[in-house]
């Protein structure tokens, strides 16, 4: 990430916002076929083993009810839960910081490692740590962060961003991989082949060598259980497991928002989370530590609470339910637009259905040519929903915040723009039956759409046809056969 | 995909309150006639008239009687879902007025039917018109897509159609997640005499329309279409048939430029078709 710092401001690109608007980022997207086919595998395998293990759970939509239940108590009790969260953390040994955004955010983690003089950092899988572009941070501070998790260090041996939640490599293929650890892990044999466990087995000895040399671990949370101080942490591959208990220091990332209120609130979350992130019934790591326990496992332990325009999301009584997301990331590999176009096309570290409506949300510039055009980058065709083990109703979020982009982008701007203009005679049109009636026989007359003409129709010409109008609209045909009946 | 989702349970046609006598097997035996509003959408009005008129055609053989409330324009979907929702109200208004004295409305869109029920209310209340938003959700239950009249309001299955063509379905988004029609359409075509009925491979997956998408995404939207299009002529078909046009306009757009001969129907018209005369 070449840009790092407060995230979407002044219009600079940096880790929730592009280059580009989503359209022609897409457009590129798509031109690339090996891409394409990398991520129609890839989802195609997540989804059919997420609906196998699902399908299995015979009170499923009991869990996920009991899922948003939760989800929703904890962004309604939110700072009366984080204060718990807090006052609990510090009670069993552990720091407590405070980030209103990216900046703010970084500086406290870099101070942190500086404190313990080291020059090299792992890290835990974190999407929190991605979003606030810590990494370039630490860079710029003269020291390294190790990625730890398989897929994370693929993206950063090529110099990449994650294209995808759970799989940050997801746009990348096996023989790819080969390429890159060969290129750049000095443990690869020249013979390294492209099966996985091979694949795995070089970067578990690249790592294991840091693992017991580094004294300082970041990491992330699935979820801060509010009322223990406990904090949760799952994956696949057990390094993150090495790098929350090795290192004698850890630093704790979280987006205010993964709190939840009680322990015994993981039983729910623990059974939604794996079956929609990975199909997987259980996954293989779980690890939770309450602050500090004397000899074991890191004895300093400062947790850094980012808001980064959460606050801000939560006052909009219909964008807030993008909090509750546990980002498994099920509506991502279920989305038709992201299986096509892939996670980069977003311009944002969160991508896909979830992505494009917390996106606009924590840049709080809704407006922006880049991030506003992230709401349109849907059909609504619902797969999301569906999907979502807490039920946000992302079709609607989506709606809602295209009309926020649009409110957002007419501000200050006179005289309104053409799609504005031409969006307000539709509605005039379309409000009444008589004008409809006559806007059809106008059509009629000229024997094609009245917006073929329109330029924003070129692209849509160039690989469908456009219907001709017929020689009687409905309205008239009724009119003509049944006036006098009925 | 997994059933049922959070919104699916607000649905609740209003089954059977319009059969005074308790809903028999054959609407033609019912003492006391059916009486339905049709919503034509305003797509069918201007682009797809014989939509509307196999509808009909349907409608009074099965011994339904339809009006056409003739203040109908629009349900304003197009204009919420573009980002305009102040632009919208004057058309949901519209559209609660047209039909306010209709006691059952049947439209041959699930796209349509889906915003009535989940979508008109909900921008009239965001916009402070609460009175708005109490008639629209007295309409929306009220309002039911083609395929559930027949099946849950009419009981029936077999509408005495008879199309002798290999065809294909595709279950249009809204239909499928927000109206959850689930299998109404194929029971009804699986009765349909003559008709073949194939599967469509990989059906639920969208096939990239998405109203204004179309046009602001139009690289996505002909990427996903062009998958779409390999499906269906994967499997032979001479018909594709859905129960919205808008997704069928995208579908046979496709079809058209590629010059494949496969036709997009309404399942309206293929149920309408009885082999005797139009
Ligand atoms: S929005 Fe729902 S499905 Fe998507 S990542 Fe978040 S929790 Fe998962």
């Amino acid at each position: 990430m070449s840009a790092g710092g407060p995230a979407g401001r002044s219009g600079a690109h940096g880790p929730l916002r592009g280059r580009e608007p989503f359209p022609d980022a897409a457009r590129r997207a798509l031109a690339d076929t090996q891409l394409r086919q990398n991520l129609a595998r890839a989802t195609r395998t997540i989804r059919a083993r997420r609906a196998e293990v699902v399908g299995e759970v015979p009170d499923w939509e009991a869990l996920r009810e009991a899922g948003r239940a939760i989800r929703a108590e904890a962004t309604q009790r939110l700072p009366e839960l984080l204060e718990t969260l807090e006052a609990q953390v510090v009670a069993r040994g552990g720091t407590v910081h405070w980030a209103r955004d990216a900046a703010e955010a970084t500086r406290v983690v870099v101070n942190c490692v500086q404190a313990t003089g080291a020059r090299e950092v792992l890290k835990v899988k974190s999407m929190t740590t991605q979003e606030i572009g810590l990494n370039t941070a630490l860079e710029r501070a003269g020291i390294r962060p190790v990625e730890t998790d398989l897929a994370e260090l693929i993206v950063q041996l090529a110099g990449d961003t994650p294209s995808h939640i759970v799989v940050p490599a997801i746009h990348r293929n096996r023989e790819e991989i080969r390429q890159l650890f060969r290129q750049h892990l000095p443990e690869a044999p020249a013979a390294l082949g492209d099966d996985p466990q091979e694949l795995a087995a070089v970067a578990r000895r690249h790592l294991r060598q840091k693992f017991l040399r580094a004294p300082v671990a970041i990491s992330g949370v699935n979820f801060a259980v509010a009322e223990t101080g406990t904090l949760v942490v799952v994956e696949s591959e057990g390094n993150g497991r090495m790098c929350l208990t090795l290192p004698s220091t850890l630093v704790t990332v979280m987006g205010i928002e993964k709190v939840i209120p009680r322990w015994r609130d993981l039983d729910v979350l623990l059974q939604l989370l794996p079956r929609s992130a990975t199909g997987e019934r259980m996954n293989p790591y779980t690890s939770m530590w309450t602050g500090v326990t004397p000899g074991d496992g890191p004895q300093t332990f400062h947790l850094v609470l980012v808001d980064g325009g959460r606050s801000r999301a939560l006052a909009d009584p219909i964008g807030r339910e993008a909090l509750r997301c546990i980002r498994c990331s099920a509506c991502l590999n279920v989305c038709p637009v992201f299986e096509r176009v892939g996670g980069h096309a977003y311009g944002s570290v969160y991508p896909g259905p979830i992505g494009a409506i917390l996106t606009p949300q924590l840049t709080g510039r809704p407006g922006d040519r880049v991030t506003g055009s992230l709401p349109f980058a849907s059909t609504l065709c619902g797969a999301c929903l569906d999907a979502c083990p807490v039920l946000i109703d992302i079709p609607q979020l989506l709606v809602h915040l295209r009309g926020v982009a649009r409110a957002g982008a007419r501000q200050g701007r006179r005289p309104p723009s053409p799609s504005t203009l031409a969006m307000g005679a539709a509605a005039w049109v379309m409000a009444d039956g008589s004008r409809l009636g006559w806007a059809g026989r106008a059509a009629r007359l000229g024997r094609r759409l009245p917006a073929a003409g329109l330029p924003p129709l070129a692209r849509w010409l160039r690989t469908r046809d456009l219907p001709t109008p017929p020689p009687e609209t409905f309205r008239a045909w009724w009119a003509r056969t049944r006036r006098g009946r009925s | 995909m997994e059933a049922a989702a959070g919104h699916a349970r607000a649905i609740r046609p209003p089954a059977r309150r319009a059969i005074p006598d308790g809903g028999p097997r054959s609407a033609a035996t019912r003492v006391t006639r059916i009486r339905v509003a049709l919503l034509a959408t305003c797509l069918v009005d201007t682009l797809f008239p014989d939509v509307g008129r196999a509808t009909v055609r349907l409608l009074e053989r099965l011994g339904v009687d339809v009006d056409f409330p003739s203040g109908q324009a629009c349900c304003g979907q197009m204009h919420v879902n573009a980002g305009y929702p102040e632009q919208a109200l004057a058309i949901i208004r519209n559209h609660v007025a047209a039909f306010s004295g209709a006691e059952l409305v049947v439209a041959p869109s699930g796209s349509c039917v889906g915003a009535v029920r989940h979508q008109q209310a909900r921008v009239a209340r965001q916009a402070g018109d609460l009175a708005l938003a109490r008639d629209a959700e007295a309409l929306a239950a009220r309002t039911l897509e083609l395929t559930e009249l027949l099946v849950d309001v009419l009981a029936i299955e077999d509408v005495g159609a008879r199309f002798p063509h290999r065809v294909t379905y595709h279950p249009t988004c809204h239909a499928l997640r927000l109206l959850r029609v689930g299998d109404r359409p194929r029971r009804l075509l699986s009765r349909v005499r003559g008709l073949e009925l194939v599967e469509l491979g990989d059906a639920e997956v969208c096939c990239g329309f998405g109203g204004t998408f179309s046009v602001a995404n139009p690289d996505v939207s002909a990427a996903m279409l062009g998958d779409k299009l390999s499906r269906v002529l994967a499997t032979g078909a001479e018909v594709v048939t859905a129960v919205d046009v808008s997704c069928l306009m995208h579908i046979a757009g496709g079809l058209s430029r590629l010059r494949t001969g496969v036709r997009a129907m309404h399942l309206a018209e293929i149920l309408a078709t009885t082999g005797d005369g139009p």
